[in-house]
């Protein structure tokens, strides 16, 4: 085994809700059958009283970490987290990790193939919500036979997966770790999302989202990845990172190429990102981060969200995180704290912006280490 | 722990809900949490300390206490703990008003600025005190609020506020060890601490 991964890992697929037996989804239609694409690292005690469930954020997928094979170059994408004698130690915990509804990388989603037509969903498929995406999560579990999960953990788009688990079920959840999230999109991330899907739909590759039998919209999906990641980065960890470099030593080129530093930066991530990453797909999920309303799973309203919940909770927030800012962790806090639950929240001083619950950072890894070991 | 701490800690009913506002590394949270049962939450406003708080197992916001606590409903708490930090606060009586809607009893500690060496000094040296309790000069010091034991008394009797328990002591060491004044307190004493209620 190479020296990247932490041990080896299988994609395993579970199947539900066939017809007549359809999910139905919040916007009342239905959907089924329902596929989802699942990994798990680690061993279930006889008791199965040591699972946790990893949720990833918009683009991500099952495969949280560890290799698929010994030759595999590439671990999964919260590897530093997730491993034997990690924050996350899979020596001690069951670890699952799920792609979510609505995704490409295994679990049913608008490129996946409508049994009634035999065709790729494509716009067909029906706009599905954060909720929708736990309530798969949810018969996974049932699935390997959990009641209770010791905890749930995840961030940005997932850590609103993890609200809604809380919100939904309660009592199925010891522990919460919402990390760089918000209990809702403000006016400013939803703007950012549109310009993203307006990107993939002005593409002429779109073709009203069927376009599984041709060439791919992948101009306009590299550009609304763009858009995402100039969001998951800030000011400063731009001027660290590129500041006003150019890539020849020489002087300006006059020239539309990618001159800057940060130009071909963002052109790499995003001509890399269409190879795995479908566009219809960037379309459905963004549209559910940005309907995602916290107080929509709150019985009663927003002091009647959590009602009887007995979850502990760690929230996490980064400083220069502009995209979920502080405020909103600390919106999340506020409903907690009046709801009489168990919380925690930490504000780490961090200069990588909102992608930093994603990269190396001692702090995060010890509070998320220390908080489950007293759970 | 220090010694007004242990004089804290042995107020507290087993069992209670304890906050602890500017609770530091945990130190009496833990204590609390460990010896007598207590539901343990703690305010602070450095990331560092919230963290060590977090990694000992307890609940610790990190925050500004003076907005941090107003979010919680009435009665959350048996006992709010203000300890060694009144003197910094900006309102103290909107936050002892909050302290006593969210708490059902609040315990305050702070130095005692009527203490004999303190006033020698205004009075032969003429600058303004510096002693181990109040180590700062006037331009860098976080406490803003001078507070003697009359004037606190003084305090809770304009503003309506029960004073359930009182006891002024003195530190050496650190705060490790002390004792407790009895004699001529306002004048002897290093710090006072009080348990407050609500008036009947």
């Amino acid at each position: 085994m190479n020296g990247a991964c932490s041990g080896l890992v299988q994609k395993q697929f579970f199947t539900f809700a066939e017809p007549p037996h359809e999910l139905v989804l919040e916007s009342g239609e239905r959907l089924g059958p329902v596929t989802i694409a699942y990994e798990t690292l680690g061993n279930l005690t006889p008791d199965k009283d040591n699972a946790i469930l990893v949720v990833h954020a918009l683009t991500g997928d099952s495969h949280v970490a560890g290799c698929y094979t010994t030759e595999d170059a590439r671990p999964g994408w919260w590897e530093i987290m997730v491993g034997p004698g990690k924050a996350i130690d899979t020596e001690r915990y069951f670890v699952i990790c799920a792609n979510v509804l609505g995704g490409c990388m295994g679990s049913t989603g608008p490129s996946s193939i409508n049994q009634a037509t035999g065709r790729p969903y494509g716009v067909s498929f029906p706009l599905v919500t954060i909720g929708d995406m736990v309530t798969v999560q949810k018969a996974l579990v049932d699935h390997l036979g959990i009641a209770r999960l010791l905890a749930v953990l995840g961030g940005s788009v997932g850590g609103m997966q993890v609200l809604a688990w809380c919100a939904r079920y309660p009592e199925m959840v010891r522990a919460a770790i919402p990390l760089a999230t918000t209990p809702r999109h403000s006016a400013q991330a939803i703007a950012f999302n549109e310009v993203a899907r307006q990107a993939i739909m002005a593409d002429p590759h779109w073709r009203g989202g069927d376009y599984y039998d041709g060439a791919k919209p992948d101009l306009g999906l590299a550009v609304a990845r763009m858009i995402g990641h100039i969001t998951y980065l800030s000011n400063e960890s731009m001027r660290q990172k590129f500041g006003r470099q150019l890539r020849s030593r020489d002087a300006l080129s006059f020239h539309f190429d990618a001159g800057f530093e940060v130009e071909s930066y963002l052109r790499y991530q995003g001509n890399k990102f269409v190879e795995r990453f479908d566009a219809n797909s960037f379309l459905y999920l963004t549209k559910a981060a940005d309907y995602f309303d916290l107080d929509d799973y709150a019985v009663g309203g927003l002091n009647g969200a959590f009602k009887g919940s007995s979850t502990s909770f760690l929230v996490v927030a980064f400083t220069s995180d502009w995209l979920y800012p502080t405020e909103q962790s600390r919106a999340l806090v506020k409903v907690l704290k009046r709801n009489g639950l168990d919380v925690s929240f930490c504000e780490i001083q961090s200069d990588w912006g909102h992608d930093a619950f994603l990269l190396p950072n001692e702090r995060l890894h010890t509070l998320v280490a220390a908080f489950l070991s007293r759970i | 722990m220090r010694f007004d701490l242990r004089i804290i800690a042995s107020w507290i009913e087993p069992g209670s809900r304890v906050l602890d506002l500017g609770c530091g590394e945990g130190e009496l949270l833990q204590y609390l949490k460990e010896q007598k049962g207590v539901k343990a939450t703690g305010i602070e406003k450095h990331e560092a300390e919230v963290a060590i708080c977090i990694a000992k197992g307890l609940s610790v916001l990190q925050g500004d206490f003076n907005l941090e606590v107003a979010d919680y409903s009435p009665d959350s708490f048996d006992y709010i703990i203000i300890s060694q930090t009144m003197q910094q606060v900006y309102e103290p009586v909107a936050l002892i008003n909050t302290l006593l809607t969210v708490g059902k009893k609040v315990i305050v500690s702070f130095p005692n600025f009527s203490y004999w060496r303190i006033r020698l000094q205004l009075l032969f040296a003429g600058y303004a005190p510096r002693s181990t309790e109040l180590p700062y000069e006037w331009y860098d010091t976080p406490n803003i609020r001078v507070i003697t034991l009359r004037d606190f008394r003084n305090f809770a009797r304009d503003k309506d506020i029960a004073i359930l328990k009182e006891v002024a002591i003195n530190t050496h060491r650190q705060q490790q060890t002390g004792n407790i004044v009895r004699l001529l307190p306002n004048l002897r004493a290093t710090y006072g601490i009080f348990l407050i209620g609500r008036a009947e």
